[in-house]
Order: C-alpha cells, then sequence, then structure tokens
C-alpha cells in the first residue's frame, strides 16, 4: 500500500510542480467552451438547449487530450521499468497512475463546471446533476483512456490515434452522462441513467486495470 | 541459485545469441562482455523478465522465472541506460520514492544517499544533475531495498574513479550478502573472481 499511495504521491507532486502544463484540461476547457457563445449566438434558449452536450463533449475531449501524459514520460524515462520491479502489481500501480490524472483532469472539470454551466445559462437544477454525472463519469474517461494510452506508447503521432481508439468507447459515457441531465430537467428523474453511470465506473475500475497492464507489458518488450 | 539453460534471443528478426548456459550460486557475480550490440543488454533484459526468450529458460532456485514473473521481479534491482530519474524531483525525492517502491526498510534512504555520497546534492533537482550524478543516483537505488539480484547495464559508464570504486564496494558487500551479480562491462568495473561471459560480435 506504501506503493500505491507513493506513486500517487509522486505524480500529483509532478503534476503540481510542472504548472500550466497540468493545467492543460482545464485551459482547454475553459477556452472551447467560451467559443460556444460567440458562435452560436447568445440567445439564452439556445444556449440552455445545448449546454448539458457541449460541456459534455468539451470534458471528453479535454481528458482524451491529456493522456499522453499518464504512461508516455515513464516510457520514455524508463521509470517505467522502475515501476514494474516495484513490490506493487501492475494493475495497482496502473490504478494509483488513473487515480492521480483524474484528480488533476476529471475532478477539476467537475468543480469548474457548475460555473461554466451558468455561463450557457443552465438552471440550477440542471447544474447539480451534471456536476454528480460528471462526477460519476469523468473516472470512467480516465480509466478507459489508460487503456489506449498504454497500448499507445512509442506510437509516433499517438495523439490522432489515441482519439480513434478512444473516442468510440467514449460514446455510452456521453449518451447517458447527458441522457441523466435531460431526464431530470423533463422531470422523469435521472436516477436511472446515474445508476447506469455509476455501474460503468465499477466495471472499469475492475477491468480497465488488467487490459492497460497487460498493454504496458507488451510495451516493456 | 539463478540459472539460464540453452537461451536463445531474437531481436528484430535477428539471433542476437543462443545456447547461453550458466548457473549462479550464492555471492557470485556473472561479469558480460563482448562488442556492442553482441546481446548482453538483452540478456539483462532476459533475466529481468522483460523480453521473453524465443528458447531455453531461466530458472530461480529451480523454478522458471515465467511461472511468477511478478513475484520474480520483486528479487531484482535493474540499472539500465534509461535512468528514470525525473527533472522535476530532487535526488532525495526521487530516492525516497524507490525506497516506497521497493518497500525498503526504514534508514535505507540515508544509506543510499551515502554509499553513493549524494548527500550533499540531496535537495538539487534531477534536471540540475550531470551525466555522473545521475548514474550514481540510479546506482544508488540498489541501496534502496535489499534485494538478491542485481543487474546492471554498463554501470561504469560516465563514473568518476572514486563513484566506481564505491560500486565496486557496493557490489562487494551485496556478495557478502548472498546476493547475485549480473553486470555487462567494457572492463572498467573490477571485480575480484567474477566468472566471464564472452559475447562474440
Amino acid at each position: 500500500m506504501a506503493a500505491f499511495v507513493a506513486i500517487l504521491g509522486r505524480d500529483l507532486r509532478l503534476g503540481l510542480r510542472s504548472g500550466v502544463d497540468s493545467a492543460q484540461p482545464l485551459i482547454f476547457f475553459v477556452i472551447a467552451l467560451t467559443l460556444f457563445p460567440l458562435g452560436v449566438g447568445p440567445a439564452p434558449e439556445i444556449l440552455e438547449r445545448i449546454g448539458v452536450g457541449v460541456i459534455w463533449v468539451l470534458a471528453l475531449l479535454a481528458v482524451m487530450l491529456s493522456l499522453d501524459r499518464l504512461f508516455q514520460a515513464d516510457a520514455e524515462d524508463g521509470s517505467l521499468e522502475q515501476l514494474a520491479l516495484a513490490d506493487l502489481p501492475l494493475e495497482l500501480t496502473v490504478l494509483a497512475k488513473c487515480l492521480a490524472h483524474w484528480l488533476m483532469s476529471g475532478l477539476v472539470l467537475v468543480i469548474a463546471s457548475p460555473l461554466l454551466a451558468l455561463l450557457l445559462h443552465q438552471s440550477a437544477e440542471t447544474i447539480s446533476v451534471l456536476a454528480l454525472a460528471l462526477l460519476l463519469g469523468t473516472p470512467v474517461l480516465t480509466l478507459i483512456g489508460s487503456i489506449g494510452a498504454a497500448l499507445l506508447i512509442g506510437a509516433r503521432r499517438g495523439g490522432v490515434l489515441i482519439a480513434l481508439l478512444v473516442l468510440p468507447l467514449y460514446i455510452p459515457i456521453l449518451i447517458f452522462g447527458v441522457s441523466a441531465v435531460e431526464a431530470e430537467v423533463m422531470g422523469l428523474g435521472g436516477s436511472a441513467q446515474l445508476l447506469i453511470l455509476g455501474a460503468t465506473l465499477l466495471a472499469a475500475l475492475a477491468l480497465a486495470p488488467f487490459a492497460a497492464a497487460a498493454a504496458l507489458r507488451l510495451s516493456m518488450e | 541459485m539463478l540459472e539460464a539453460h540453452n537461451l536463445a534471443c531474437i531481436r528484430g528478426g535477428r539471433s542476437v545469441f543462443q545456447g547461453i548456459e550458466f548457473s549462479l550460486g550464492v555471492g557470485e557475480v556473472l561479469s558480460l562482455q563482448g562488442p556492442n550490440g553482441s546481446g548482453k543488454s538483452s540478456l539483462i533484459r532476459l533475466l529481468a523478465g522483460f523480453l521473453k526468450p524465443v528458447l531455453g529458460e531461466i530458472r530461480w532456485a529451480g523454478v522458471d522465472i515465467r511461472a511468477n514473473l511478478a513475484e520474480h521481479r520483486t528479487r531484482l534491482h535493474y540499472v539500465g541506460h534509461a535512468d528514470g530519474i525525473k527533472a522535476l524531483l530532487s535526488v532525495k525525492e526521487n530516492l525516497a520514492f524507490t525506497c516506497a517502491l521497493n518497500g525498503a526498510a526504514n534508514g535505507a534512504l540515508d544509506r543510499a544517499l551515502e554509499s553513493f555520497d549524494l548527500e550533499g546534492l540531496a535537495d538539487t533537482p534531477g534536471r540540475f544533475l550531470s551525466s555522473g550524478q545521475r548514474r550514481r543516483l540510479s546506482l544508488a537505488r540498489l541501496i534502496a531495498g535489499d534485494r538478491p539480484i542485481w543487474l546492471l547495464d554498463e554501470p561504469g559508464v560516465g563514473l568518476d574513479a572514486a563513484s566506481r570504486e564505491r560500486l565496486e564496494r557496493a557490489i562487494d558487500r551485496q556478495r557478502e550478502q548472498g546476493g547475485i551479480t549480473v553486470l555487462a562491462t567494457h572492463g572498467d568495473v573490477r571485480v575480484a573472481n567474477a566468472r566471464v561471459l564472452e559475447f562474440k560480435g
């Protein structure tokens, strides 16, 4: 367990010390989002209609763009081999790195989302469901993304490939994330969709580390 | 303890070596010698379990290491060409991380710093280290956690005479504790009574 905490702590410390680099997902999220009122016009009814979808799509892209940081640096400088020799199964190493990644990308987006939702004329009840859906959905984005990131270690132009590999797998999260909020707003209650998101999170927690660890082992051969 | 039987390795479609046989007992050192590209690094990566042999097997205490690779990896230290030193962490933080990874006992961090004369550099961030200092830091990891197998890939590169002596002393201590060392070298690190495995080009 000490090794798990050490990996988490090291990744967070590296993230904090690299400054702007680790704020990238948030910066991208905010800038891209402010483009929408400029692009589609400031009419409240349009922004209200598209707001939730826009926030989800941008959250997807923001997490995806930060995935190359997950394993690439460690693979290049040899840290990955040191991690493989640790007193910790590689699956748990992956989990520790995913947790650190989520804290610095997904969780930051969840915290920023209420403010940005206001910018898109969302109502108070929409905002609370949206934040909850993002809280359940963004860890899944990181976990699924970790498989893609591990598979693409060493691939040049990995950025484009990772989009092809990972975005299709993100579609269910997008669908249930958006429909949870819409069902809530229409008065149907979004709990069914939120439960599905929660179930997806549990499944991803259980399965993704094995897939990513297997890909990491292959990358060292 | 550590045995190789009829090992063969193919890299990039080319046979690097074949028919490698050795058996190392308590406290023995195997020195791999040969020209560049003759397969020394590949053998070390095979012994660490990073590569799969196309033929033959590696055994620890009579059991094929591939039967439980995860456990085998916790038995060894590997110092390769990529040093895994984080530019944004200090020397001490880099080493403390290794200690935590290896589940090292208390005091291992200080011993590791001391054994390669890194106390004065403890708070220096990784990005300001010279290549010799980086090498010393990656060798100090050997002291961060007691492990019976040391796999060293050209550990003497970039070291000054004093540091090379420290390395030789560290290897001697490892032998006294019954550990096994396999090192690839071009003759810059000298160990008494080492077994030698010659690679042809």
